[in-house]
């Protein structure tokens, strides 16, 4: 039986290899000419014209998450979420720093994988859109209102955040699962101890429904398996989530074997609702752990870092029902429900085929107890009493399926690089697509929703090659927008991104853009260090450290004139930016600063702290073209020796 | 002299009266609507940026409008228009009250010559008033900073009192608004008070 698995694991090995080696440019898909389908007219959007949808790409490890336009394929925003973006002063700035702070320290990057949309009865709102961090396990929020990142939450007994942070229904819960097992709590010990001392811990996120606002409402802590990929019930199956894992082997070295061991793995599916029972019963265990959890308040304009100490956590052998595995073929990646929430698509990235479970035949096993086994108390269900059908579609590594709003479902192939699209219920292939190269997830807007938008698919790509222009070694990734309007997938446009998408979002622009803001009211202002008009820019001295108080509005600071600095004091700069118009941020950049810039827009406040060590005159001057005289917006601060006596003195126009 | 004439003029007393009470309320509503608009076009403002003139305020389509004008016009070094030291819009609101107040006086004595005389009023200080905006548009658009970042010999900013105006890169739009409407349709109706009005004379 070994022999044949290892037999197996050669084949699959000569097929990879043959994939690689077999990159050679390929000739453009004939149905792609621009001339015989008119496909150039279906991604043309006219200058001052907008795009149907956006499209919220994550930018893999860039740490951020990118906006586009579809189905023109226009870079819209960046928007700085794990990582620090110098551009923005992001994570630079007193105001964003605590966004990043975590229980390692400040941590200025992460690998941001699956962004998802909060929803309201299954389907995108357009309120906010949460990413994942998987290398500190976080979280993170975005408003839509105004695209920043406005929360991150840390998660505890974590090791690389993956399956996350997928929502329920009405957003009740975002969730996350740890991919790699880590000793819970943290100690030192062995990694050969790993089926011994390492732990799975699934966290379920809960979110104020009027603030956005997250918690670590409670976790589920598993075996140490890998929980790579997740999705929430919807409809019927409302109150359970599923997650795929690999590794139940539960290797510690060379796991691209010892992972690959088993013909199945699991999705485990969790009973949410029952936790929420057994929470409420006082099943859960207090356990201490230390986490952060920051916000940003918008009319702060400054995000405050506070610290957990403890994390509730059911332990499923105590809590009966809380969790069944549903047996998966091979390492099962994606894990996607269909718009009715019946269907449980697992793609087994190692296998041919895709295992579709029922969620009615899921119920009636538990009921039956048709179980194969139980492991540390969760029951694992027989396979063939939960299987709905199989798709075998010739494709080879199946990772992740959305649906259209007509009942079929798109499945990517990494492995022979393709998409392909059939019936949910009758597993039909009806059609497929080349990808290129090697795809890995796709986006349907709405498409992993209950109420899938449909119209284009969006394949995101691992592996770029010939596509573009080169750019030597290191190239973007590419994205593939295809028509699903059709009974045949059109492939319409391709275009690089920003760093490494990995999942992606898409909603009607019409669900955001009325709520997108143009600036923030001055008078809603309340940050500490917030000044309102010129004629109350000041500077205030505490021992060696002084809050400048300033302003800008076109084209100038107030004060842009300041005397009395010595070196090694901390100066703080606090701009407020006065205007209240659209699209007139300024920036504020000093000679030396060994941080960055700040970009400052209409309303906000923004903090630069600045360490001048040595005497001289140093000047600042706005770094965002503002205005006619946007040139001539600049400033001088005058730094003093140390030991100096140059009282401190500010103006603008003329000296006080 | 027949009952139907005597019933007849009857009404047309009552009338008058109540054309008169609805000219005073149409007058009234210039405290909730602008009297006129000034819109600026330029390639950066798609939409327009525009200035509303109440009898007693400046207001625009944001909060921030006036001072986005501000911004713009200190460019070519006009003054700011600061509504506080525009001594009409803290007066004008007294005036309207004092002619509504004559209005409720004419409904009283209800006499032919007093309508007319308050539709002449009316239309008197509307003159008036549309002199005096004339006036501070002169001085906003010729009395020039002469430290102005951008001067442009010969060139003056003011704003046309009625109509389209190119003024640099930008185009300016000025129309009354519907307060000014509003006065309007106060005169007419005003008038038509003292027309259906009869002087008792000719009734008996």
């Amino acid at each position: 039986m070994m022999k044949m698995k290892n037999l197996t694991l050669i084949g699959w090995g000569f097929v990879i290899l043959s994939m690689v080696s077999a990159c050679a440019p390929k000739s453009a898909d004939q149905d792609s000419s621009p001339f015989s389908n008119d496909v150039a007219a279906k991604v043309y959007v006219a200058p001052g014209q907008h795009d149907e949808f956006y499209a919220f790409l994550s930018g893999g490890f860039s740490g951020q998450m990118s906006v586009y336009g579809l189905p023109s394929g226009r870079l819209l925003k960046v928007i700085p979420v794990f990582s620090v973006d110098a551009e923005k002063g992001y994570g630079f700035n007193e105001e964003t720093k605590p966004l990043l702070q975590t229980s390692y320290g400040f941590v200025p990057w992460d690998d941001a994988h699956h962004p998802e949309l909060s929803q309201t009865n299954g389907v995108p709102d357009g309120r906010w859109i949460f990413i994942n961090g998987n290398n500190t396990p976080r979280v993170a929020r975005v408003d839509l209102s105004f695209f920043e990142t406005v929360e991150i939450i840390e998660l505890p007994n974590s090791g690389g955040n993956h399956s996350s942070p997928f929502t329920t229904e009405n957003t009740e819960y975002v969730v996350a699962g740890t991919r790699f097992g880590v000793p819970v709590p943290q100690k030192d010990v062995s990694v050969e101890s790993y089926k011994e001392n390492f732990k799975g811990a699934l966290s379920f996120i809960s979110c104020d429904a009027a603030s956005g606002r997250m918690a670590v409402a409670f976790q589920v802590l598993l075996p140490a398996f890998n929980y790579d990929l997740a999705h929430c019930g919807k409809g019927a199956s409302h109150g359970w989530t599923f997650f795929t894992c690999y590794n139940t082997e539960e290797g510690n070295t060379l796991l691209e074997a010892n992972a690959s061991q088993y013909d199945k793995d699991f999705i485990a599916a969790v009973n949410w609702k029952k936790a929420e029972e057994y929470v409420k019963n006082g099943k859960a265990h207090d356990f201490p752990t230390s986490y952060y959890h920051n916000v940003y308040d918008d009319n702060m304009h400054t995000a405050t870092a506070t610290q957990v100490k403890t994390v509730k956590v059911l332990i499923p052998s105590e809590c009966p029902g809380l969790v069944y595995y549903l047996p998966t073929p091979k390492s099962p990646h994606g894990v996607d429900v269909d718009p009715t929430g019946e269907y449980i698509v697992g793609a087994g990235k190692l296998s041919a085929d895709m295992s579709v479970h029922s969620f009615s035949k899921m119920l009636k096993a538990i009921e039956d107890k048709a179980f194969e086994k139980e492991i540390v108390g969760i029951p694992v269900l027989n396979y063939e009493a939960i299987l709905a059908g199989v798709v075998s579609s010739g494709g080879l590594g199946p990772l992740h399926t959305e649906f259209d709003a007509n009942g079929n479902a798109y499945t990517t192939f990494f492995i022979t690089s393709e998409v392909v699209k059939w019936k949910v219920g009758t597993w039909e292939v009806l059609d497929r697509a080349p990808c290129y190269y090697s795809v890995g997830h796709l986006m349907i807007p709405g498409g992993d929703s209950r109420k899938p938008f449909g119209k284009y698919m969006l394949a995101m790509n691992k592996i770029t090659k010939d596509r573009y222009l080169p750019t030597g070694p290191e190239l973007n990734q590419s994205a593939q927008l295809y028509d699903i309007s059709g009974d045949k997938i059109q492939l319409l446009l391709d275009f690089p991104t920003v760093g490494e998408p990995h999942y992606a979002q898409g909603i009607p622009a019409d669900l955001v853009k009325p709520k997108s803001r143009q600036f923030f009211n001055l008078s809603e202002n309340t940050h500490p260090y917030v000044t309102k008009s010129e004629d109350v820019a000041k500077i205030v001295r505490e021992g060696n450290t002084l809050h400048v108080y300033m302003t800008t509005i076109r084209s100038h600071f107030s004060p842009d004139n300041i005397e009395g600095i010595k070196a090694g004091d901390k100066v703080y700069f606090h701009v407020t930016n006065l205007e209240q118009d659209w699209d007139v941020p300024h920036g504020f950049g000093i000679m030396g600063a060994t941080n960055a810039e700040l970009l400052i827009m209409p309303g906000q406040t923004e903090t630069l702290l600045w360490e001048p060590k040595t005497e001289g005159v140093y000047p600042f001057y706005c770094t965002d073209f503002c205005s006619a005289l946007h040139q001539e917006m600049q400033g001088y601060a005058r730094v003093s020796a140390k030991n100096s006596n140059m009282a401190l003195k500010w103006w603008t126009g003329s000296a006080k | 002299m027949k009952a139907g004439t005597v019933k007849f003029s009857k009404q047309m007393n009552y009338l008058s009266r109540i054309l008169m009470f609805l000219a005073l309320i149409f007058l009234a509503l210039v405290y909730f609507f602008p009297i006129w608009s000034i819109t600026l076009l330029a390639p950066q403002y798609p939409s327009g940026i525009t200035m509303y003139i109440w009898i007693n305020k400046i207001t625009g389509d944001t909060p921030g409008t006036l001072q986005n004008i501000n911004i713009l016009n200190h460019y070519v070094g006009m003054q700011m228009i600061e509504p506080d030291s525009i001594p009409e819009l803290q007066y004008f609101k007294f005036i309207v009250g004092a002619v509504i107040f004559l209005g409720f006086i004419s409904i009283v004595l209800n006499k032919k010559w007093i309508y007319l005389t308050w539709v002449a009023l009316v239309l008197f200080l509307s003159v008036l008033a549309v002199y005096d905006f004339y006036l501070w548009e002169y001085d906003y658009g010729h009395n020039l900073s002469p430290h102005a970042a951008i001067k442009v010999p010969g060139m003056a900013y003011q704003p046309p009192l009625f109509g389209k105006k190119t003024l640099l890169n930008f185009v300016a739009i000025s129309y009354p608004y519907l307060g000014s409407f509003f006065i309007g349709a106060s005169v007419v109706i005003a008038f038509l008070a003292f027309w259906f009005k009869k002087q008792k004379q000719i009734i008996s």
